[in-house]
């Protein structure tokens, strides 16, 4: 297939424009030492020829009839409503809006955006996205730097681990140090942050502690106990939030946030083996100034036509260059979209639904293998929607299950050696009753 | 509902009194809370059965100081106001699906229908990032196929799919430079990063998040980098030298090899930002030449949707050396033949016997870590393979040689009505200059960007690159017609000799969009960075 329109007679017609003989006396500049000697690019596809190769590696998949994965990507119904919205070419094919009269529509969903964002979060300002959950969450972190001008930075290792990682490998360009507030995950330990642990790190050498909640063990963390500790020392909050267990849980701005990071993959955005999601990021006005990334602002015409643009850009890189906040340019823009019209399109009683099902289905399914003999709560701490399950041998039926198209959650080990036959199970509102029974009479049939 | 949003009865064109100033404004398209009602409901979801119910209260509930206290005051519009609020804001947006987008330094070219079919396959949509490997074949197997496409056009050794866009890229290409440096014992004294006066401000802005300090390159008089400046700048404290190539001027480096060479000499990472790659596809593979680093735009060279501002993919490519520094994890074949699973993948012939798998935590001590969650925007990947094959290496080849040939078919064309600072053959884009109507009829660039908007045509970039004065960076790409070419010539001419007759009517402009030009310091001076809703309305109860 070619997207290429010219005919020979117009090639012709523009190099005799040009006034070169051939395309090649184009790039005539290229040095003849480090021209290309190969280009070994298979042969072009027809459209059905390409859609077969896709459906062939598509196919290749095996998607799961039922599944309690999630550890920080989570199956939810994508409403057919917000997949028509993204799919306006007006929207997806735009580019960022440098041309305030022409972009309106991508400026004004991004305000609306920002303004959903901060009524979840509880928080005064948002930005217009960042990659992921996890780049939001290490960005807020250089911005609790910039903000105390302090170089430290506790993370509790509840924290969902891609995550550390990631803060882990953005701290290491300015060199920040991390340290690591250990959760309780002793034997029936909470599973959660202890205020204790958090105040014996933190000093007044720390710009922030990060806590996430829910915690990446499903564990609804003591917010703010963890807001007051940080604050005790001078250093930022920062609570990694799940948007959609806002429509239940009190807003991070409520109990004390600084700023807050999240992964908005939830909101309406299908899995994609991990991406495009979206970041979110807000936090207190005050520090606008030091926020990375896109903000959108209204502002009017000469007429008195209410409009928006992109705004403080004078804290961003096309402007600032080396001093510039953060490098971000491209963000997530369509998927913010998505976000959007996925809050837009359930509204608070929608939210409140999807978060009531997860959390009631999430206690279900631990309550059905507690009752079934075949697995007992990790922890003794209150959970959200995911829930760590000790589970015998459970690596081997973890396994068994995945080859039957049953995915009996995340087995911990390996980002946790200390939880051994320990499985990770979240629920969302796809959970059936059905899908929790089928899960049982799997995991009999492993023992 | 707010009282201060009042749509009319058609639901646009609505009054907005500003609750700061009493103001009223008038409103193109509400916003979405001037449509919501208490009660009023859009998608709904089946509620939990009595079983679930019972067998969850026997789990620790959920601390009541832990609750919300009231439901957060989302919209509560139906499905079809919802729709339609949308799709009205889509009406106010310029996009390349409605007209000619010659955004310098953006590549806005097609974006073929067929990637979008192909993202949005179940079986692809719905793979989850940690299922586990026997079920996530044909998501590793496309992530290690599209790796290794971008690895021969590309010319280097090795891929990393994971940077979600450019700027990330370079994040992770600095992150390995400075690995690399370290490994070496050159860690602390290699402190300085390179960059041209005619960079992307994302290059300079990525050196200060790695610690590193940017020091600025001027050009030559021809528009490359100056070759003296930069020996004169290298030395045992350089880490690396971030080159656009072509440059931000849309100029090929005609003395590339030698600032390989120079680089290297001094024990330097040579980084290319690959933002222009469009114009070189089968001409120049950067990793073959001596780049040590390249990062892609999937969004750019290989036709993902912008998306208004992203998602896109910055892939890294980058030299032997680097490859044990690459972030991870990474999608790798585990049984089969490499030779034999491209040969039968590219033969249509499927890859029997082919096995995948990420690579363990931990598998590569040297690597920079994880630079986001998961293995990268999966959903471009599908995209960008679906465009690498449809077009081949055959198709590849012509877009470059297309695009660079409307290139220059315009700087020729235009190079009447505008100052052509670097009069010579260019590639994928041609930087004019306004100065010229600037000096003579006080006519800004900003004023011939916004009398564009007027003819139905989406401006250049402008005021980039910042070297060069009144800058209009056009970018055509290989998509467009030479009747559209031919049309925004005409319009570039009309509105440079109306710069001459009128130059008012240009500094109103533009007057057929939604909005005038906006007021962008109020905004700065005064931010209004999200609505408010009324605290009474909105609750659900």
């Amino acid at each position: 297939m070619a997207y290429t329109p010219h005919t020979p007679a117009d090639r012709e017609q523009m190099l005799a424009a040009v006034g070169v003989a051939s395309v090649d006396d184009l790039f005539a500049d290229i040095p003849a030492g480090v021209r290309a000697s190969r280009f070994a690019v298979p042969p072009p596809l027809s459209e059905q020829e390409v859609r077969a190769e896709l459906s062939r590696l598509a196919g290749r998949n095996r998607i799961a009839n039922v599944s309690f994965l999630g550890a920080g990507a989570y199956r939810h119904l994508v409403p057919s409503v917000v997949g028509e919205v993204i799919g306006r070419s007006e929207f997806s094919t735009a580019y960022t809006p440098y041309q305030p009269e022409v972009s309106q529509g991508t400026l004004q969903s991004i305000y609306e955006f920002q303004s959903l964002i901060c009524e979840l979060t509880g928080m005064e300002v948002a930005t217009a996205s960042h990659y992921d959950g996890a780049t939001a969450t290490a960005e807020a972190a250089l911005m609790a730097c910039r903000l105390t001008r302090r170089h430290r930075v506790a993370v509790s290792s509840a924290v969902n681990p891609q995550v550390r990682r990631v803060l882990a490998t953005y701290c290491s360009g300015p060199g920040i140090e991390i340290v690591e507030v250990p959760a309780d995950l002793a034997e029936g330990g909470s599973g959660l942050t202890p205020v204790e642990a958090a105040a014996r790190v933190l000093d007044g050498g720390f710009a922030c502690l990060i806590a996430q909640h829910p915690n990446f063990f499903g564990g609804i963390e003591p917010m703010r106990d963890l807001a007051d500790a940080s604050h005790a020392v001078g250093a930022q909050f920062v609570a990694v939030v799940e948007p959609t267990s806002l429509a239940l849980l009190a807003a991070p701005g409520t109990y004390g946030a600084d700023i807050v990071a999240a992964e908005g993959q939830s909101l309406g955005i299908p899995l994609s083996f991990g991406g495009p999601y979206v970041g979110l990021m807000a936090a207190r006005m005050e520090s606008v100034r030091q926020m990375p990334g896109r903000l959108v602002g209204a502002t009017r015409d000469a007429q008195g036509r209410r409009g928006y643009v992109l705004t403080l850009q004078a804290r961003e890189q096309h402007i600032r260059r080396e001093k510039a906040a953060s490098n971000i340019c491209t963000n997530q823009a369509l998927c913010a979209l998505a976000a959007t019209a996925y809050l837009t399109s359930v509204g608070p009683a929608g939210l409140f639904e999807v978060a009531d099902m997860s959390i009631t289905q999430a206690r279900h399914v631990a309550a059905a293998l507690e009752a079934a003999g075949l697995g007992e709560r990790r922890f003794s701490g209150p959970y959200f929607a995911e829930v760590a399950l000790r589970v015998p041998d459970a690596v081997r039926r973890h396994a068994a299950l995945a080859a039957a198209g049953i995915v009996a959650g995340l087995p911990l080990e390996h980002e946790y050696p200390e939880l051994g036959d320990t499985l990770l199970l979240a629920a969302t509102e796809l959970t059936t009753d059905a899908d929790i029974a089928t899960l049982v009479a799997a995991l009999e049939g492993t023992k | 509902m707010s009282a201060d949003l009042v749509p009319d009865a058609s639901g646009r064109g609505a009054a907005f009194t500003s609750p700061g100033g009493g103001e009223v404004l008038s409103v193109v398209e509400p916003l979405i809370f001037a449509s919501s009602r208490a009660g009023r409901r859009a998608v709904r979801f089946p509620v939990p059965s009595a079983q679930a119910r019972m067998a969850a209260a026997g789990q620790p509930p959920l601390p009541p100081e832990a609750r919300r206290a009231d439901r957060p005051r989302l919209p509560e519009v139906s499905e079809l106001d919802m729709l339609r609020h949308f799709n009205r804001l889509s009406h106010l947006n310029f996009a390349i699906d409605l007209g000619f987008y010659p955004l310098g330094s953006c590549t806005m070219k097609y974006n073929p229908k067929v990637n979008e079919w192909a993202a949005r396959l179940p079986g692809l949509a719905e793979s989850h990032p940690l299922d586990p490997a026997v079920l996530a074949q044909g998501s590793l197997e496309l992530e290690w196929l599209l790796g290794e496409l971008l690895k021969e056009i590309s010319g280097f050794s090795a891929v990393s799919l994971q940077p979600a866009a450019g700027a990330h890229g370079e994040l992770t290409g600095l992150l390995m430079a400075r690995a690399y440096h370290r490994s070496r014992g050159e860690g602390e004294q290699r402190t300085r990063v390179l960059v041209p006066d005619s960079s992307h401000g994302t290059n300079p802005a990525t050196a200060t998040m790695v610690g590193y300090t940017a020091v600025t390159i001027p050009s030559n008089e021809r528009g490359g980098i100056d070759l003296a400046a930069l020996r004169a700048a290298l030395g045992p404290d350089t880490a690396a030298l971030m080159i656009t190539n072509p440059s931000t001027l849309g100029i090929f480096e005609d003395q590339i090899d030698l600032v390989i060479a120079a680089v290297q000499e001094a024990g330097a990472i040579a980084y290319m930002d690959g933002a222009n790659l469009n114009a070189i596809l089968g001409r120049f593979r950067p990793g073959e030449a001596g780049f040590d680093v390249m990062h892609f735009n999937l969004h750019k060279t290989f036709s993902t949707p912008h998306g208004g501002g992203g998602p896109g993919a910055g892939p890294v490519g980058v030299s032997e050396r680097l490859a044990p520094f690459l972030p991870g994890p990474q999608p790798m074949l585990v049984s089969g033949d490499p030779d034999e699973v491209r040969a039968n993948a590219w033969a249509g012939r499927g890859t029997p016997g082919a096995t995948f798998a990420l690579e363990s935590g931990g598998a590569r001590p040297e690597s920079i870590g994880q630079v986001r969650a998961f293995t990268g925007n999966f959903g471009m990947f599908v995209r960008a393979y679906t465009y690498i094959r449809s077009n081949g290496g055959d198709g590849l080849r012509q877009v470059s040689d297309d695009a660079v040939l409307a290139a220059n078919y315009l700087r020729v064309r235009l190079s009447d009505a505008y100052d052509l600072p670097y009069d010579r053959i260019c590639k994928h884009e041609v930087v004019f200059s306004g100065r010229r109507q600037k000096r003579a009829n006080g006519v800004s660039t900003l004023d011939i960007a916004k009398a564009i908007l007027d003819h139905g045509v989406h401006p250049p970039t402008i005021y980039f690159p910042l070297i060069v004065e009144e800058a209009l960076m056009i970018e055509p790409t290989e998509t467009e017609t030479l009747e559209t070419l031919d049309r925004f010539v005409d319009i570039m001419h009309r509105v440079a000799s109306q710069a001459a007759t009128d130059p008012d009517a240009l500094r109103r402009a533009p007057e057929t969009t939604p909005v005038g030009r906006l007021d962008e310091a109020a905004a700065a001076r005064r931010p209004d960075l999200r609505f408010v809703a009324d605290p009474v309305a909105g609750e659900a109860g």
